[in-house]
């Protein structure tokens, strides 16, 4: 095979442009190191007519939005998915995870909730307080001055609440709450749950001149064209890129392994070209890994060579172990009340106004950890589905249901919005027998080993998954709701979703002190190779019952000090 | 395949040729075709060649696509807000039945079923007899009772389902059925909360305590600064 060197040596080279390498890009280059961003799909501006999805109508598709190319729906910026074609991955025995990528700059911050939830003390120390998993090797402290940057520099909407394992930061306003919303409040609070106003990575008041304030067309999952939402792209590469940073961006190229020498350093990448089909070379000083926790465990793996035999920096074998993602369960359920509404523009910001971060003293309950729950509901815009099984509520009057000619259109409007949805978030525990690692038996259709998963959760998060149906229950009878579907039981894991399908996996390459124990160090840097650095999801420790994205972004500008750091004292060559 | 070809045997005996020709409902193949470059709507190079495969199939004979029509203008009949035809709805099955192909069985197995049953109570296809007679056909497999699971029904009554499902969806996607729904989003506005009115009539309000922490719409544009203990001060 054909493999093309490129003669220049970067500073560094970042493999992924999402939370954690977009952070990378922005802090390295801004301290005038070269660096190469290599993304593996292509380049992604939310501005770009060609690309931009926001404020698109369901009737500008063929589909009217319908999922079928896009898990969630047409409009969704995500190019990718659970299942890529010609990127398959496999799974060990029956365990089923789902890993769900996004090929395009910025990655899946494109796309995400939005839900912007710094780490309190104690998730850093679980192991301290429930003797499960392991504590990390920083505290809260020592990431504070990172979350309090990260919340000034992208923005974040919330309220101060001194509440103490859901720190507060800086905030921008948040918006009211919907109708919907308001019934949540009262029925949560009847049943003991604090509800608070959400914190969402979405500019509700002017953050610097270079961005737009949010026009609250809820489009957030579209990625937005005035870039008042977090996107990696447009809040990190492109002002880094526009700061005069020295950048060259590699997009559609995907990374196969990292190169070593001899003495077993890293010496840059090689990656595949999409669009030839060619493999090429890219030397480096530092190689930042930021592709995600499963893809960059999957990059380690492949990198074997005789002084890593085992993949690289992989001495102590747990590259791809303690793998974990967020625990889910949902209930929906129809509120009469909200019947015959009158209709008005209730979009607001893409996501929840209010939520519930996790209330209660695990110590009192049969689970160990927390969830956090998020609520939906509302006249949103009719997409392909709305509009299904029209008038199926009328059995809550105990009337038939289907029929045709007019009744349809009035039943349409009857039961528009009469809906409102609840989502438990919460925290698995990290185990060693959940992960990733090749499968020595298939590529890809680039000829890379791909990833085989297994999985199994455990009666931690199935208990965990039981309190939530009960506790959505009390939250529905309270609000005098009618639950729709059955409650799910033990024959479903009271409804447990499957491992990777809230988007949070996380854990594959952790940190710790001690190297037998951990991947990389307390400043992401990998035990083995001291020029390479994991900034995505894969050092997490614990995935608290919070969402991911802004502890990467701190812990990846931390990392980056760090490396700019250690070039001013001339440690990499 | 049996059943099919009996069904064709009673409907090239039911129908006259001339009634094809004039193609009265004025939704054929031919006129359902249209060019990609109507649909802009953020395309990947990738997903506009899978659209373009699409567009590029037929599913739906023309006399079923008729059939459908009629189907459809019975479910939603036409108002003064708009009708199947402006909203496109035929044009929507057709293309779902190749975006989603576990359609195409039950879609088709029900309009063979409707014509068949429509043969042998009226000795003509459904699209030939007046439409009193189209609704006693119906109203024989139109209701349903909710409570019961919509799979243990019978097939002719899970095929309307679907048939009502995606007229209902089609129709209230497009933009005159958005319009009358009422939907008023997905445009550039302020939100500030919820209308006076609408929380009277709820007897709902917002917390005193909370209204002082929401953001101050006036100051919006003006950039954010913060003291050190992370109050908003501007």
């Amino acid at each position: 095979m054909e493999i093309k060197k490129n003669t220049k040596q970067y500073d560094v080279i970042i493999v992924g442009s999402g939370a954690g390498g977009g952070m990378a890009t922005k802090v390295l280059s801004e301290a005038g190191l070269t660096v190469a961003v290599v993304e593996s799909g292509p380049y992604y501006d939310p501005a770009n007519p060609e690309q931009m999805t926001q404020l698109k109508w369901a009737w500008e598709s063929p589909r009217r939005g319908a999922g079928t190319t896009r898990p969630f729906g047409d409009f969704d910026q995500a190019y990718g998915g659970w299942d890529i074609d010609g990127e398959p991955y496999t799974q060990k025995d029956d365990t089923n995870f789902r890993w769900f990528r996004s090929r395009m700059l910025g990655g899946r911050t494109n796309h995400w909730g939005r839900i912007s939830l710094r780490f309190g003390p104690n998730d850093f120390k679980k192991k301290s307080i429930d003797g499960l998993g392991e504590d990390w090797p920083i505290t809260y402290d020592d990431l504070k001055p990172y979350y309090d940057q990260v919340d000034k520099l992208i923005g974040v909407f919330g309220t101060k609440e001194n509440l103490y394992n859901d720190p507060d930061g800086f905030f921008l306003p948040p918006p009211k709450p919907r109708l919907h919303e308001l019934y949540y409040v009262n029925a949560a609070r009847k049943a003991n749950i604090k509800v608070i106003p959400s914190r969402l990575s979405v500019v509700t008041k002017r953050i610097n001149n270079d961005r737009g304030v949010c026009f609250y067309c809820n489009g957030c999952s579209r990625s937005c064209n005035v870039y008042a939402d977090f996107s990696s792209g447009s809040c990190l590469i492109f002002p880094a890129q526009n700061a005069g940073g020295q950048i060259d961006l590699f997009v559609n190229s995907m990374v196969r392994t990292v190169e070593t020498n001899s003495e077993g350093k890293a010496t840059g990448v090689s990656y595949i070209n999409k669009d030839d089909g060619i493999e090429y070379k890219l030397r480096g000083k530092v190689v930042v890994l930021a592709a995600s926790a499963c893809s960059s465990a999957r990059i380690l793996l492949n990198s074997k060579s005789k002084q890593h035999p085992n993949g690289l920096g992989n001495s102590s074998d747990l590259v791809g172990k303690y793998l974990h993602d967020s625990t889910g369960g949902d209930m929906m359920a129809f509120l009469p009340q909200l019947t015959n509404r009158k209709t008005y523009n209730e979009d607001g910001v893409g996501g929840m106004h209010v939520y519930s971060p996790w209330w209660l003293d695990n110590k009192s309950l049969d689970f160990p950890r927390g969830y956090h729950i998020e609520v939906w509901g509302g006249m949103g815009a009719p997409t392909y589905g709305t509009g299904f099984n029209v008038n199926h509520f009328n059995k809550f009057f105990g009337l038939k249901a289907g029929g045709y000619g007019d009744i349809l259109r009035s039943d349409m409007k009857k039961y528009y919005g009469s809906t409102i949805g609840f989502s438990g978030r919460g925290e698995s525990v990290a185990m060693k027998s959940n992960y990733c690692e090749i499968d020595p038996n298939k590529v890809d259709k680039y000829g890379v080993p791909v990833l085989r998963f297994n999985y199994n959760w455990t009666d931690y998060e199935i208990k965990q998954a039981k309190h939530m149906q009960d506790t959505f229950e009390e939250i529905i009878h309270n609000m005098g709701g009618q639950p729709l579907l059955n409650k799910p039981g033990i024959e479903s894991n009271y409804g447990l979703t499957k491992p990777g399908e809230i988007i949070h996996e996380v854990g594959t390459t952790r940190m710790g002190n001690n190297p037998k124990e951990s991947v990389v160090d307390k400043f992401e840097r990998m035990h083995d190779v001291d020029n390479v650095f994991v900034v995505d999801a894969g050092p997490f420790v614990s995935q608290a019952d919070k969402n991911p994205t802004w502890t990467i972004m701190a812990l990846a500008w931390r990392a980056s000090d760090h490396i700019v750091s250690e070039f001013k004292k001339q440690n990499f060559q | 395949m049996r059943r099919r070809d009996s069904i064709k045997t009673i409907t090239l005996g039911a129908i006259g040729a001339s009634y094809f020709l004039n193609g009265c409902y004025g939704v054929t193949q031919e006129k359902i075709k249209r060019s990609l470059t109507r649909y802009q709507y953020g395309r990947t190079p990738q997903e506009k060649l899978y659209d373009d495969q699409l567009f590029n199939q037929d599913f739906f004979t023309d006399d079923e696509l008729i059939t459908l029509d009629k189907l459809c203008n019975l479910i939603l009949p036409p108002n003064e807000n708009g009708s199947i035809k402006e909203a496109e709805v035929v044009q929507l099955i057709e293309f779902m039945a190749k975006d989603i192909p576990s359609y195409q069985k039950p879609l088709r197995d029900g309009i063979n079923w409707i014509n068949k049953e429509s043969a042998l109570n009226f000795n003509l296809r459904f699209t030939d007899i007046p439409e009193d007679s189209q609704k006693k056909i119906l109203d024989k497999i139109a209701y349903y009772d909710p409570n019961k699971d919509m799979n243990d029904l019978p097939d002719e009554v899970q095929w309307f389902n679907l048939l009502r499902n995606l007229t209902v969806t089609g129709y209230f996607t497009s933009q005159v059925g958005i319009k009358e729904l009422g939907y008023k989003g997905n445009s550039p506005n302020v939100w500030d909360g919820v209308p006076q009115e609408v929380l009277d009539d709820h007897g709902l309000s917002y917390d005193e305590e909370w209204l002082s922490k929401f953001v101050d719409q006036s100051k919006r544009l003006d950039v954010a600064k913060w003291d050190e203990h992370g109050n908003l001060i501007s």
